[in-house]
């Protein structure tokens, strides 16, 4: 049973993450990438992560992509030209083939038996114990870190008074 | 029971492709995508690492992914509006005011 969601997700996850880069319209697009966080999120489930599953979906099928389709909606961008570059796209292309190739086959020789998990493993809990814990300062700086990126955002995005 | 190699390799795949979306389109909007998919990706690996080695930190590390990846879709997406403001496109190769 196990197997085979991971196999059904798996696939939906690399089939839309295909439809994403192929597709020509930018909307299309932002819908993969939801349909492949929607998998991934699932993949998480199967890896006893709960909390990380959820926040997956708040956070990045929920937040970061309703933020894209905004600004799809303010740009209304369409691609008239070619959307690939014409820079030297074969020798690109193959570079990449070359470190997906290798990358999958150093996956492929990694072993590790599954380690016997905790009971409440993955749940906000546990996380939010450690979070306030062990890993406080980082905690912190990341609350920083996104107060700078709202203040940056407003400054780069709003219209001079001047103009 | 799913191995971690397989968790590994759909890992790898799925930041290839992103890779490949980097690198080929030249929408930057869709640019901004693809770089989502390989943080995606990696959140993957340091999930499936966690599972299997039974250690909770990576859960930790994806959570600051997150913060990251969420700071920087707000101010990537204000770049490319300001962008946008100035030169009326989203293209790519249009955008080479720093090209030395």
């Amino acid at each position: 049973m196990q197997l085979l969601m991971f196999y059904l997700l798996g696939f939906g996850a690399l089939v839309s993450a295909l439809l994403l880069v192929t597709s020509r319209r930018a909307v299309a697009a932002a819908m993969s990438l939801v349909m492949v966080m929607l998998c991934l999120a699932g993949i998480y489930v199967l890896l006893e992560a709960h909390l990380i599953a959820v926040l997956q979906i708040i956070v990045y099928a929920g937040a970061i992509m309703v933020l894209f389709l905004f600004v799809i909606m303010l740009l209304n961008v369409e691609e008239k030209s070619g959307r690939l570059s014409n820079r030297k796209i074969a020798l690109q292309f193959v570079g990449i083939l070359a470190v997906g190739a290798t990358m999958v086959a150093v996956a492929g020789l990694i072993h590790i038996d599954p380690a016997q998990v905790a009971d409440g493993f993955g749940t906000t809990k546990a996380i939010g114990r450690m979070l306030f814990t062990d890993y406080l300062l980082p905690f912190e700086i990341a609350s920083i870190l996104l107060l700078a990126a709202i203040v940056g955002a407003v400054v780069l995005a709003k219209r001079r008074l001047e103009e | 029971m799913v191995s971690l190699n397989a968790y590994l390799i759909l890992s790898a795949l799925l930041f290839s492709i992103g890779a490949v979306g980097v690198f080929t389109r030249r929408n930057a909007l869709i640019i901004y995508m693809c770089i989502e998919l390989m943080l995606n990706a990696v959140n993957l690996t340091f999930v499936a690492f966690s599972k299997f080695l039974g250690n909770m930190d990576g859960h930790v590390f994806v959570f600051m992914i997150m913060t990251v990846a969420a700071a920087e879709a707000a101010v990537g997406l204000a770049i490319i509006i300001a962008l946008f403001r100035n030169k009326e496109t989203v293209n790519v190769d249009a955008i080479n005011l720093m090209k030395g």
